[in-house]
């Protein structure tokens, strides 16, 4: 099968071409590097089916960003059949200034006009024949996005793939073109792949070139010195990209027509640009989308409208809420009208899962299971066991995609470069540029994807930095831990807000996160601050079928994930919880005698400090369990508490009143739990802390470890949050519990600060 | 009247004379297409005074003050 590569700028709809190619549903975005891997598809509708990758977006072949060079290498030692060079028409100038570079290669090569249909909607005209005279590839106009020209650029790509394409150059200038010709028969002499491109890099001083050339450094010094130019010296790097952005704008007018000549005029995005990044509007309104998106999914209050006007509740009018009927209401209103988040988690939950799906205690599958005549432990397993860890994994699907989408929204807009470009100042303080906030708030969402997308950060140290921090963003399956220990922390103690406590929670992770970069920055990963320098796309409404392509790819994920290793580890948890160190079913009653439940025991005193160890009897072992399963997927948190509170019922001899420990949010199941165990709410928060900043989850902790390429790096960064999680949650636990103990921690705090102060300005004296 | 990037004002515009600065920092600047001979339009400046949005050769790119400083500019008469 012939092989086509995508490359391009980032943000020139290489990934919606690629989607609208493959008709597959990976990750696009308007912000520049939200491709950080290649990934592959297959074009169908040619003659013979022809694989598409689409390689990271990229604004040069220089060896500085890891996107770079893997796009790179893949042109160059993967030799795929033909190089697709997408172009966005809207901004021919700088998107030529690649194609300048892959012409370079000895690859079949074809360029894409993207975006015509925009430069046309703005009577813009581009003579693509012209184009492609000039530049000798063939050029075809396309919208990736209205999904015309493909069927044309891919019959010429196929054409352009049987053909084989020597390299050329726009670097015409004599002088410098002898240079580059003596270096590249020299190369071609030693039998080198791609020698033009070899030779250029050779003269520009690449390092990874220079590095695989070595051999060739004292003749190209000597070449060298026959050369010079009055403006560069011997920058030839300089030189070089001078020279292509001169060819390309001598090239450029006569190829574009512009209806409008004004060159600063006013575009709907620098309208909308002149409110969302105005100097003293840009920060409040970032914080209050921010505010109104997390309002959004989680508020059980819409605009706040129940507090306003006081609404009755559904009991007070008179409304069956047992009924379906009226059940169904209950999603939509309770004394106030919810968020459309917590709607669409209503609707999920009470109406599927429960009903549709019968997974709940009552539903029909649950009843049917119950009254099977099975044996009395494979009808534990089933209900208790499967079924309330499915039935808890599946209800955090809808806050995740909610969230997910309004991230997208803001991704796909083009506002979160704005962010970035706002926040800058702010972060630089910490030693990251505002880069870095991009991979961070995409943590919110998913840890995965959010550590993939740091290596748009160029500065190593900078990266590992990041990578650290980013599970303190909360993610979209820890939300569930802290909307169920909220719920019972109100439901139970009578006390507290649950937009306030989950929104102090999340504070709680970014403040963390300031604090560990800051400390990182000023000892184990001291550095420069690295430069921000960066494109911010133009606005645009995001695309209904982009949006919908982000949230399957998600729900894919997720449900991939509660299927396999979530209900598997399930499963363990039920049957360790189930079954004592002889291998010997236990009754409901006989829990405290399980394997789980030994080994926790043995561990609980660790956890002592932080308020869920030693000082909650012989039940508090639940919470240690919960803690280690959370280890496997945060989803397990709750889902574990389910199973957990079931067994506890029974042994415990409970009194759980009215509670369904099974029910969905897993609030009436951390109830329970509380009744056993008396924990305090200081110890309930920091349990919440202890959560979030502790070691994510399994694929979180495997994507960190191919992120930093293993080794003591990755080392370094589990001890880190281990470490990290226990000093956070012993502190939440300790000044909530007993206030004064705040100076002393005020004073440890001060302490390492002055000892870091001290040692870094001893080191830079001693540098000087 | 010769100054560098980062002295500009808001609404200034020239063209670059001269790019200096470290290795990746000056090889980033003329990627992004900020070679001597472009023309840099000043947008604006972040709520917090740093970094700066130009648009040059036809297109937006921000970049922060320190990294502006290495771009001298000949500035265009009002």
């Amino acid at each position: 099968m012939k092989r086509f590569a995508l490359a391009g700028n980032p943000n020139c709809g290489k990934t919606t071409l690629f989607n609208s190619l493959t008709g597959s549903t990976a990750h696009v975005g308007n912000w520049p590097g939200v491709t950080v891997d290649k990934r592959d598809g297959v074009y169908k509708k040619l003659d013979e089916p022809v694989a598409i990758v689409d390689l990271p977006g990229i604004y040069s072949l220089s060896p500085y960003t890891p996107e770079e060079v893997i796009a790179r290498n893949y042109i160059l030692d993967e030799k795929p059949d033909c190089v697709i060079n997408i172009v966005d028409a809207t901004n021919l100038e700088r998107n030529l200034y690649l194609s300048t570079q892959i012409m370079e290669i000895d690859v079949p090569m074809v360029i894409a006009l993207n975006m015509m249909d925009a430069v046309e909607k703005a009577g813009d005209k581009i003579d693509e024949k012209e184009l492609e005279k000039r530049l000798g590839v063939p050029v075809v106009k396309i919208s990736a996005l209205k999904e015309t020209g493909l069927k044309e650029l891919m019959e010429r790509a196929f054409t352009e793939s049987k053909k084989s394409r020597a390299g050329v150059t726009v670097l015409n200038d004599t002088a410098l073109a002898h240079l580059i010709g003596d270096v590249k028969i020299a190369l071609k002499g030693q039998n080198v792949e791609n020698p033009l491109f070899h030779a250029i890099k050779l003269v520009e001083n690449d390092s990874i070139e220079v590095e695989m050339h070595k051999e060739t450094e004292n003749m190209i010094d000597e070449f060298k010195k026959t050369f010079k130019d009055d403006v560069f010296g011997d920058d030839f790097e300089a030189l070089i990209a001078d020279r292509r952005y001169k060819y390309i704008a001598k090239n450029f007018d006569s190829v574009v027509s512009r209806k409008n000549k004004e060159k600063h005029a006013m575009t709907k995005s620098d309208k909308a640009d002149r409110v969302l990044t105005h100097r003293i509007w840009g920060i409040p309104i970032f914080l209050l989308v921010l505010f109104g998106i997390f309002h959004l999914t989680f508020s059980e209050d819409l605009l706040f409208l129940g507090k306003i006007f006081s609404f009755p509740g559904l009991e007070d009018l008179g409304v069956d809420i047992e009924a379906f009927g009226g059940q169904l209401l209950a999603c939509f209103y309770d004394g106030a009208v919810f968020s459309p988040g917590v709607i669409v988690n209503n609707l999920w939950n009470n109406i599927i899962v429960n009903y549709g799906l019968g997974f709940g205690e009552g539903g029909w599958l649950y009843n049917l299971i119950a009254e099977s005549g099975m044996q009395s432990w494979a009808i534990g397993l089933i209900n208790d066991g499967i079924l309330a860890g499915l039935g808890s994994v599946l209800s955090f699907l809808p806050p995740i995609l909610v969230l997910f989408l309004f991230f997208s929204i803001l991704e796909d807009s083009g506002y979160m470069a704005r962010i970035a470009f706002i926040l800058d100042r702010a972060f630089r303080k910490f030693g990251l540029s505002g880069r870095a906030f991009m991979p961070m708030i995409m943590g919110f969402g998913c840890s995965v994807p959010a550590m993939i997308n740091t290596r748009t950060l160029a500065d190593e140290k900078e990266r590992t930095a990041t990578i650290r921090v980013i599970p303190f963003f909360s993610c979209g399956a820890k939300l569930p831990i802290l909307t169920a220990i909220a719920g019972a922390i109100i439901a139970y103690f009578g006390v507290g807000n649950a937009d306030l406590i989950t929104y102090s929670m999340y504070l709680l992770g970014v403040v963390t996160a300031i604090l560990t970069v800051l400390l990182m920055r000023n000892t184990t990963l001291k550095g420069e601050t690295p430069p921000f320098i960066m494109e911010l796309p133009a606005y645009h409404l995001p695309q209904f079928k982009n949006l919908m392509a982000h949230l399957w790819d998600k729900t894919k994920h997720f449900i991939k994930k509660a299927f396999t290793i979530i209900l598997a580890s399930t499963i363990v948890i039920w049957l360790l919880t189930h079954f004592s160190f002889s291998w010997q079913f236990l009754e409901e009653e006989e829990v405290n005698q399980s394997i789980l439940a030994q080994l926790s025991m043995f561990v609980q005193p660790i956890f002592t400090p932080l308020g869920f160890g030693s000082q909650l009897g012989q039940f508090g072992w639940v919470f240690v369990v919960a803690a280690v399963a959370g280890l496997i997927a945060k989803e397990n948190v709750i889902a574990t508490f389910a199973t957990l509170a079931a067994c506890l019922v029974a042994v415990a001899h409970l009194d759980i009143g009215t509670l369904d420990i099974a029910a969905e949010e897993g609030v009436d199941a951390v109830q329970a739990m509380i009744l056993a165990t008396n924990i305090t709410i200081p110890a309930l928060i920091s349990f919440i802390a202890f959560n979030m900043t502790t070691i994510p989850c399994f694929a979180a902790v495997g994507t960190a470890k191919a992120e930093l390429q293993g080794g003591k790096r990755y080392g370094g960064t589990l001890i880190f949050w281990l470490a990290t999680s226990y000093i956070v949650s012993c502190m939440v636990f300790t000044v909530g519990s007993w206030w004064w103990t705040a100076f002393i921690w005020a004073a440890a705090i001060a302490v390492v600060v002055t000892a870091i102060v001290v040692k870094n300005k001893k080191q830079n004296k001693a540098k000087a | 009247m010769e100054k560098t990037l980062d002295l500009f004002a808001v609404g200034n515009s020239g063209i670059v004379k001269s790019v200096s600065g470290e290795g990746q920092i000056k090889r980033r600047l003329f990627d992004m297409g900020i070679t001597p001979g472009a023309e840099i339009y000043m947008r604006k400046a972040a709520p917090l005074g740093d970094p700066i949005e130009v648009t040059v050769r036809g297109y937006e790119l921000t970049l922060r003050k320190a990294e502006a400083k290495c771009v001298v500019m000949e500035v265009k008469g009002q």
